[in-house]
């Protein structure tokens, strides 16, 4: 037992820093794929068929892509497209990416959950589509879409492993450091996946608040 | 829904509309124009970076990496499907003390990231002085990570059963068990069934997964390809031909899920149950 301890005791100095690169690719990419996932819904309820066309595209090419596929992509396709992007970067670009098209799918979702007559009636005040996208419907959207919001979340959290497997010092990246100072792999990773557990905690505190705070009166 | 978001537009606003839409057409365009353009100066049409998927050997390599993806997944997909009966059938259980535990691996294996599970499997025998190819650690971490989310959709569809079905079992005298097979099962079965499938797809695209511990499947054949230093290095043509490969292999088992889904939901061809649809998973973790 007192090894398992100290298996995170001694190697604070790498299972720290890593765990914090985790948060801020997470915090990074969330931000980032809840402002692309809802452009993309904007674009797919649009009156300029374009518009839809690109959106769902896009939607139904991410949404068949493996996300590893879209890190290999990234990392050893486009440098010889001449695209020197760094690791980092490279990762927040991949998980936005393709977090944004399960955004878009759960917004939109939401979006067919509002009842009709908010826009009808916002439409009779006289509203634009992106005054009653922006001031009515979208706000009651995402307020009515927090749990499968969260889960998306949640998965995006679990995705940024995969960045270890693209040369990101993060969480993932844990155990083939310490791996190199031949401490015992399964106390190692045991400590990692006890540090996801840990990260969730926030994540559904969020939710518990967002939902009783946003409770929609109907 | 999305039709009453804006009014039936008039002459000005269909003068708009045409405008935006223009300007939007030529945005696209100019976007894929911009990468039509990265390709050609970087030199990807060349013959040379397409020379060898002409090669037999080479067809050969790339669809062992798609028979491997594909019995990865396959072999995950049987097992997780048993595990998640099992699971479930925990879950669903009239005694506390199989429902505690099953309730704990369920919500264990669906917190721990699906690579961390895989890790587990190959570097723990590793460390306790066993060699294992890195095929089964990957199956085992699916099926784990699967089996759990499985288990939450068999529970769902049991339980959208309409009450009335068990209660009238139970009131002509049948078991249990009976009830659960001859009853519930066949009408749950239809409700989930567009649900396993789309979960089957999130699977199948997990078996990426397998190229960070190099697994030989599908995106490691396509580095390998793209690593030819005599052809100029192909990465790109080779993830586009991989990415097709995934996107049309999934694209399809998505359809096949959507297209079950609509007719559960109705038309001339209506699945019987008396259950609600179980919603599609892919959307809620998928990622």
């Amino acid at each position: 037992m007192s090894n398992f301890i100290h298996v995170l005791t001694d190697n604070w100095d790498i299972i720290g820093p890593h765990f914090w690169t985790t948060i801020k690719l997470f915090l990074f990419a969330g931000i980032g794929s809840l402002v692309l996932g809802t452009l993309l819904t904007a674009m797919r309820v649009s009156p300029i068929p374009a518009l839809r066309a690109f959106g769902t595209s896009y939607v139904l090419l991410v949404r068949n892509t493996p996300l590893t596929l879209v890190f290999a992509l990234l990392v050893f396709a486009a440098p010889k497209l001449g695209l020197n992007i760094d690791y980092v970067p490279t990762a927040r670009v991949a998980l936005i990416a393709y977090t944004s098209a399960f955004v878009c799918e759960v917004l939109r979702s939401g979006i067919n959950t509002v009842p009709v007559g908010q826009a009808e009636a916002a439409r009779a005040l006289g509203m634009t589509f992106t005054q009653v996208l922006g001031s009515i419907v979208l706000p009651q959207a995402f307020r009515t879409v927090v749990p499968p919001m969260m889960s998306v979340l949640n998965a995006m959290l679990k995705n940024t492993t995969i960045a270890a497997g693209f040369s990101v010092a993060e969480a993932g990246a844990i155990q083939a450091y310490l791996s190199e100072r031949s401490e015992n792999q399964i106390y190692v990773l045991l400590w990692v996946a006890i540090g996801f557990l840990i990260l969730v905690l926030p994540l559904i505190f969020t939710q518990r608040m967002l939902e009783r705070r946003w409770r929609v009166a109907r | 829904m999305t039709n009453v978001l804006y009014d039936l537009p008039g002459p000005k606003a269909r003068r708009r509309n045409a405008a935006l839409g223009v300007l939007s057409v030529l945005g696209i365009a100019a976007l894929l124009a911009w990468i039509g353009w990265r390709f050609y100066d970087t030199g990807q049409f060349d013959a040379i970076k397409w020379d060898q998927f002409e090669y037999a050997d080479v067809q050969t390599e790339l669809l062992n990496g798609y028979l491997t993806t594909l019995r990865a997944a396959g072999t995950a997909a049987v097992l997780a499907l048993a595990l998640g009966a099992l699971l479930a059938t925990g879950r669903l259980s009239d005694h506390a003390i199989l429902r505690a535990p099953s309730s704990f691996v369920v919500e264990l294996f669906r917190a721990i990231p699906l690579l961390i599970l895989i890790f587990f499997a190959y570097y723990g025998p590793i460390q306790l002085g066993f060699k294992i190819g890195p095929f089964w650690p990957l199956v085992f971490g699916l099926t784990l990570y699967n089996g759990s989310v499985l288990a939450e959709i068999f529970r769902a569809g049991i339980i959208s059963v309409a009450r009335g079905q068990s209660e009238a079992a139970y009131a002509l005298g049948m078991r249990k068990t009976q009830v659960m097979i001859s009853v519930l099962l066949p009408q749950a079965v239809r409700a989930m069934l567009p649900a396993i499938v789309s979960q089957l797809v999130v699977l199948l695209k997990d078996t990426a997964l397998g190229f960070i511990i190099q697994l030989p499947e599908l995106l490691y054949a396509g580095k390998t390809i793209g690593g030819r230093g005599s052809f100029l290095y192909p990465y790109v043509p080779a993830y586009l031909i991989v990415a097709a490969i995934y996107i049309g292999t999934c694209g399809l088992l998505s359809w096949f899920a959507f297209w079950l889904q609509k007719r559960l939901s109705g038309g001339r061809r209506k699945i019987k149950t008396t259950a609600d649809p179980v919603p599609l998973t892919d959307v809620t973790r998928a990622v």
